[in-house]
């Protein structure tokens, strides 16, 4: 058998550090690949990014990257990745200015780029593209790069199924194509994973149907290692009713912090302050993880809205103000009967991004030579909470590293492709296909949703032993349940054998968070014990997760530190 | 007090083939999309219905465009009310089965990459 594709390095996922990473490879030399499940540039995250990209680019106030790092650390509650954070923040600036070339559009004031606060930030840092576009804008820049490359072949349709590995290093990939239902096998001398988080595990999240652990399973399966699964970042606002179309959950952040929008209860108290955080209503500082526990405490107490969150009010805003901080969007809420002048909505913290992920090292190559890693799917540069404005920064950076590192690393390297390392890739392929025809009634996306509810329930933003272990039961009956192939196939636009793939990796990918929330008995960050309310310094540590056969292995890792020294801002160029 | 039920018929089947016509019936909620209730049915009576979509709320993916009531929309924007709607593919599009058509751009296709015959028709 002959494989069907042969290229150099291989992408999987074109977001933001997908579609960077592959610009980054083809312009270092190698030839590369993109592939995606959805359409090149418009599934995962990046392109429902409405909000702000922090770098330290200093043009609305002097600013270094070691305050925004200095920043990171602290967000982080003491298990970033010094490294993986200092990458992040010293080639922040870069990318933002690269970007700029490519004419992205970043907001402009007064001849410079207008950096805004955010949230956990010294100073003003976050660059953005009006009006709540920067993900778009950020695509659309991408896209076009991708278009202009030269040794870049790309794919929508296509999914990875597997990783192969041959010989203790990476030798290519399986993928399923969804328009046909056949196998497709990929010769790569390197393979970068950027397909994003895992947020869609959860019944309330903000994810795009594409964000269910892929990355973090293909992971695993190809023998590489994760790091602090248990770190999922809740958004404390994301919206919950009245029914919002056309919009992104997430939305109200940027106007809650331009305008000082008040959380309140039922009663209509503000209540933030009373769990550990003074926040007056003309501030908005709350850390995304006191914000989410305080939401989740009144709701719990029977103080929450009617569909189980807090409202948001704007009242106290004149009309005027609102229509000047909103613009055009205050047009699109009329159209889904929002007045804001009238009535707060309600919010509740939905899941949103992983801090955990793939482990690499600073060249973004994880314990598998050849096997690289960028985005939301590389763990560790945020600890266990992520400073708001670092999601993109690290997608630019973390995809033009990998990328970088990968065209570097295949050298004069020859390709280890071998049908017998693809082999059962390739039949479980194969053996879905040959399953009898449709399937009606409840299938897969059903089992979906009752892992949704598990996760949300015993693996959210309160956690215990006996809520841990009942989920991790039902998760691993459920792996086992789905069996080795996908039970459903479809002729044309094979959706029903995608979501088998799909549903495995999100098993996976959920007992993972679970066996890493069981191991860290203590609370710190996105990860709250109710039976370990406190955090223990004994336990700041880094935990590791890995594959043994069809069975999880946590163990402990030391942090990795580097100590830097904080630039005086006056002394700064 | 009786529930209220949105009413879809959805167009069904692949290319070549003489379109199918199947009615569902989905528990309303005020303000859902017909991608809400697509989901809906997908999860709960027949996942063997094919769609496309990826955002889900944020109208930013633009995958999800089909024709309701012979009026091309997105699924995710487009409102469902309690009169019954007729629910097909794109017309200008390729069909690959149910609702979901070939809206892939020429440069990034599979077949493309795989050295196929351009399947365009």
């Amino acid at each position: 058998m002959t494989v069907d594709v042969t290229t150099d390095v291989l992408v999987v996922g074109s977001g933001a550090a997908g579609m960077y990473a592959a610009v980054s490879a083809a312009r270092n030399g190698a030839d590369t690949v993109l592939v995606d499940k959805s359409l090149i540039g418009r599934g995962g995250a990046t392109i429902m990014a409405q909000m702000t990209v922090a770098a330290a680019v200093g043009e609305q106030e002097p600013d270094h990257w070691t305050h925004h790092l200095q920043d990171t650390l602290e967000s982080g509650r003491g298990l970033c990745n010094e490294e993986l954070a200092a990458i992040l923040c010293e080639e922040a600036p870069l990318r933002i200015r690269e970007l700029d070339e490519w004419k992205i559009g970043w907001a402009r004031e007064d001849g410079h780029m207008k950096q805004v606060m955010a949230p956990g930030h010294g100073r003003e840092r976050c660059v953005y593209v009006d009006f709540l576009n920067t993900g778009p804008a950020v695509a659309r820049t991408l896209r076009t790069q991708i278009g202009r490359a030269g040794n870049l072949r790309r794919a929508s349709e296509l999914t990875i199924t597997s990783i192969v590995v041959n010989d203790g290093q990476v030798a290519g990939a399986v993928g399923l194509n969804m328009e046909t239902g056949a196998a497709v096998t990929i010769q790569a001398k390197a393979v970068v994973l950027a397909a994003g988080g895992l947020t869609r595990l959860y019944q309330r999240n903000s994810a795009s149907v594409n964000m269910g652990g892929d990355a973090y399973a293909l992971a695993l399966r190809a023998g590489a290692e994760l790091i602090d699964m248990e770190f999922v970042q809740f958004f404390p606002i994301g919206h919950l009713a009245p029914r919002l179309v056309g919009m992104d959950p997430i939305m109200w952040d940027p106007f809650r912090y331009k305008l000082g929008g008040r959380l309140l209860n039922s009663e209509g108290d503000e209540f933030v302050q009373n769990y550990g955080h003074a926040e007056t209503s003309n501030k908005y500082t709350a850390p995304r993880d006191v914000a989410s526990f305080a939401i989740l405490q009144e709701v719990a107490a029977g103080r929450g809205s009617p569909a189980g969150g807090a409202y948001l009010s704007f009242e106290h805003i004149p009309e005027a103000d609102l229509r000047a901080a909103f613009g055009p969007v205050i047009d699109r809420l009329a159209a889904n009967d929002i007045d804001l002048t009238k009535r707060g909505i309600e919010v509740s913290p939905i899941a949103h991004y992983h801090m955990g992920g793939v482990r690499v090292d600073g060249h973004m190559e994880t314990g598998v030579p050849g096997l690289f890693a960028a985005g939301e799917a590389v763990g560790g540069a945020n600890g266990a909470n992520r400073l708001s404005g670092n999601a993109l920064s690290e997608a630019f950076v973390f995809g033009e590293r990998a990328g970088r590192f990968a065209a570097e690393a295949i050298g004069n390297r020859v390709g280890s492709w071998s049908n017998e390392a693809a082999r059962s890739a390739i039949d479980e392929i194969m053996a879905g296909r040959h399953v009898a025809t449709r399937q009606s009634g409840p299938g897969l996306a059903s089992m979906l949703v009752t892992l949704q509810k598990i996760m949300w329930q015993d693996v959210g933003l309160l956690r215990t032993a006996n809520g841990l272990a009942n989920a991790r039961a039902l998760v691993q009956n459920m792996r086992w349940d789905i069996g080795d192939y996908p039970g459903a196939s479809d002729h044309r636009f094979a959706l029903s054998m995608q979501e088998w793939f799909d549903l495995r990796n999100s098993l996976i990918a959920a007992e993972a968070i679970i066996a890493s929330a069981q191991t860290r008995t203590e609370s710190r960050g996105a990860h709250q014990r109710g039976d370990f309310p406190r955090t223990d310094v004994d336990q700041t540590h880094n935990l590791i997760t890995r594959l043994d056969g069809e069975g999880l292995s946590v163990m402990e890792a030391p942090l990795v530190s580097k100590p830097f020294n904080l630039i005086p801002l006056e002394a700064a160029e | 007090m009786t529930e209220r039920l949105a009413r879809l018929k959805i167009q069904r089947g692949g290319p070549g083939e003489a379109p199918a016509y199947d009615d569902f019936e989905v528990p309303y909620r005020e303000g859902m999309s017909v991608l809400d209730a697509l989901i809906w049915i997908r999860t709960n009576k027949d996942s063997s219905l094919a769609i496309r979509y990826s955002c889900t709320n944020a109208n930013t993916c633009k995958e999800c465009m089909v024709r309701v009531d012979e009026k091309t929309v997105y699924a995710c924007t487009k409102r469902l009310g309690t009169t019954p709607v007729l629910v097909g593919p794109l017309t200008n599009k390729r069909l690959l089965r149910d609702l979901v058509t070939d809206i892939v751009p020429p440069r990034e296709k599979l077949s493309l990459l795989l050295g196929e015959p351009n399947s365009e028709e």
